[in-house]
């Protein structure tokens, strides 16, 4: 493990499985190349030396991989699996919607599921086809699942922590262009940031900027481009979502922009923007815009740079909803 | 209760030419010479795609490519039994089946370079586009399979995965619907040792890959997978079952020799002796010995093939470099429906607003 408190995403990710392995025995990590491998990313590198016997390579197979999972949190282990990529997670998403998320409703309260699956999403990283998809909005109808995303070291530890902690299914998101992107000082440690509240990154006035994950740079970014006075929220956690931070800085600003690289139809932000108009009406001056993704498959990476949204396009909608 | 056996099962393992590059002559197809040149022709000119690619990757001039050298017997020797009405999907590490079926080797490059464009099938090509998400497209295989049952034609369907696609539900679905059915399917499993990093024996206990048809009840058999003959006369058998309805599963013991993809590094998780022992198996270097040995191939006509590869492969790069340029994203818009419906309009409006400031 590094002694550096200077870590990047995927050491972030390294360090709050090592740490929570260490403090509660019944934390489990497996999952396909997660162990000689040390993971496709080398989020799990070391766990296998550290932890014998407790962090296992996979045969390949996700509905096998969220499967056992379930069975192993009834017999009171904590496993946390890797799905290599988002986009093969649909491949065990029956048993994410049908048992995961429903286990604790359906056994009313006696039987839980607290299984952290993590997983890397996202463009922007010259992938194959289906290596690219954010599909944060479908785990979020999911009623029952948690679903977190991360855009910092410091904060992927503290929320890849407490969700490990959380006594229910967490869908743990890791935006894969920022695993290596940065570095920032890194408690040390106990640090745990809990679920279902947003950050500010930036404090304004004139208007509320929402993103999360890869977005939060670009949506940051387009701000200082613009000049405009802005709160950036990162909203950290999709599900359950921290809808009073949204609220209180649209009633400050009275505008509002939602960023996701997800499509645009049945996006998160279209959740967003209902809760803004269910609680904060009549304080907007101007429609909410959304900068998302367009309604097609995420095109491969020839093309990739002009469907994922950016700074440009971020601070054009800014421009447009400033000036409404 | 009395106990009695109800049922027996028994794997036969087929090889026809070995690694010293001898032939049983029992079982050697009778191939002409123009036929045998030609499989060794289509597993060199895979060997060279896959290197020339993962030195463009190493450049940064392609995206993530997954080669398929050491497998090229198990690729090219199960199509080149298929008749050109039989469909082929393919999984992710089969180039060298759509180079067979006629797409030209700069599109093979495109889709390396990460334009839609290199996924294009040449008309009546028969053959699916890749497939990426593991094991999925064995189910696909089975419908076009059954559809030609349904339809009371000939054809036949083969689809390709690897070992670490046997332990997804898609592909024991795929072998269970095909039984259930009569589809005319074969289904091709390239054991190639790894699944990314996870060996074969954690893959699982089962002791041949082969027999995961048993319990589908349709038939498995293996084959060394690095035995270009054994590969097509096996194959040449199980698509006469298949068109009866009979699908089968094959299942062709091979090495991948290079990286799982380029973003992959071996060395990590398996010794250089193993890799070296499977040099030895090599499917081209084997299959080269015997074409010798029957004076089907000397010095100057292995000189002359590899040429010829070579100058292609220089026009194909040349070509996929140039056509790099023409790309034009209002393309992803263009095929996710079969009309532009008035959203997507829209949003393509919208896109060459942004592109034209």
């Amino acid at each position: 493990m590094s002694d550096s408190n200077e870590l990047r995403i995927v050491e972030a990710v390294r360090q709050a499985l090592h740490e929570e392995m260490v403090r509660d025995s019944e934390v489990l990590v497996y999952g396909e190349d997660v162990g000689i491998d040390g993971g496709v990313f080398r989020a799990t590198q070391g766990l296998i030396e550290d932890h014998p016997g407790r962090v296992h390579d996979s045969p390949l197979g996700e509905a096998g991989i969220i499967g056992l999972g379930i069975g192993l949190a009834a017999t009171g282990l904590k496993p946390v699996p890797e799905i290599q990529f988002q986009s093969f997670l649909y491949q065990g998403f029956h048993q994410l919607q049908q048992h995961a998320s429903r286990l604790r409703s359906r056994s009313r309260g006696t039987l839980s599921c607290p299984m952290t699956i993590r997983t890397p999403y996202g463009g922007g990283i010259r992938a194959l086809e289906h290596h690219s998809d954010s599909y944060e909005a479908g785990f979020a109808h999911v009623p029952g699942l948690k679903v977190v995303i991360p855009s910092t070291p410091s904060d992927t530890k503290g929320l890849l922590t407490a969700a490990i902690r959380d006594p229910d299914p967490v869908v743990f998101m890791e935006p894969t262009r920022l695993y290596r992107a940065f570095r920032e000082p890194v408690p040390e440690g106990e640090h745990v940031v809990s679920l279902g509240e947003a950050a500010i990154r930036r404090t304004g006035d004139e208007l509320t900027v929402v993103a999360w994950g890869s977005m939060v740079r670009e949506a940051t970014d387009a701000v200082d481009k613009t000049g405009v006075s802005a709160d950036v929220i990162d909203l950290r956690t999709i599900s359950p979502m921290d809808t009073d931070a949204i609220v209180e800085s649209v009633k400050k600003t009275g505008r509002c922009v939602v960023v996701h690289e997800a499509p645009r139809t049945a996006g998160m932000a279209a959740e967003i923007v209902a809760r803004i108009t269910d609680e904060a009406f009549l304080y907007l001056e101007a429609p909410v815009e959304r900068v998302t993704g367009y309604d097609v498959p995420v095109p491969m990476f020839a093309r990739e740079e002009a469907y994922l949204p950016n700074s440009d396009r971020i601070a054009t909608a800014i421009e447009r909803t400033v000036g409404f | 209760m009395p106990r009695s056996t109800v049922a027996e099962f028994t794997i036969e393992s087929v090889r026809i030419l070995d690694e010293k590059g001898a032939v049983d002559e029992e079982l050697v197809p009778s191939l002409s010479e123009e036929t045998l040149i030609d499989l060794y022709r289509q597993m060199r000119r895979s060997r060279r795609l896959d290197e020339r690619a993962i030195a463009l990757q190493r450049r940064g001039e392609l995206g993530t490519y997954a080669p398929a050298i050491g497998q090229e017997a198990a690729q090219v020797g199960s199509a080149a039994a298929l008749d050109t009405g039989d469909w082929i999907v393919p999984a992710f590490r089969e180039q060298v089946l759509y180079v067979m079926r006629g797409t030209p080797l700069h599109k093979i490059l495109w889709y390396a370079m990460g334009m839609e464009e290199g996924a294009e099938i040449p008309d009546g090509a028969n053959v699916m586009p890749p497939s990426i998400p593991v094991g999925s497209q064995a189910l696909h295989a089975t419908g076009i399979g059954w559809g030609k049952a349904l339809r009371g034609e000939q054809a036949a369907a083969i689809t390709y995965f690897g070992d670490g696609a046997t332990s997804h539900g898609d592909v024991y679905e795929a072998l269970n619907f095909a039984g259930a059915y009569d589809a005319q399917t074969v289904f091709l499993c390239q054991n190639n040792q790894y699944a990314i990093s996870t060996p074969r024996r954690v893959q699982s206990r089962a002791e041949t890959l082969a027999q995961k048809a048993v319990a589908a009840g349709i038939k498995g058999i293996q084959v060394d997978g690095n035995d270009v003959l054994g590969v097509y006369a096996a194959t040449t058998e199980a698509l006469e079952h298949a068109r009866q309805g009979n699908p089968v599963l094959i299942e062709a013991e091979t090495y991948r020799r290079s990286m799982h993809t380029t973003s992959d590094d071996p060395s990590v998780y398996r010794s250089d002796e193993e890799e070296a022992e499977w040099e030895k198996r090599d499917p081209i270097t084997r299959f080269e010995t015997y074409l010798r040995s029957e004076d089907v191939l000397d010095d100057d006509r292995i000189e002359d093939i590899g040429a010829a590869i070579e100058s292609e492969l220089e026009e194909a790069i040349a070509r996929a470099k140039a056509g790099q340029s023409e790309v034009d994203p209002v393309d992803m818009f263009r095929h996710t429906f079969a009309e532009l419906p008035p959203v997507l309009e829209q949003q393509l409006a919208e896109y060459k607003v942004m592109r034209d400031e």
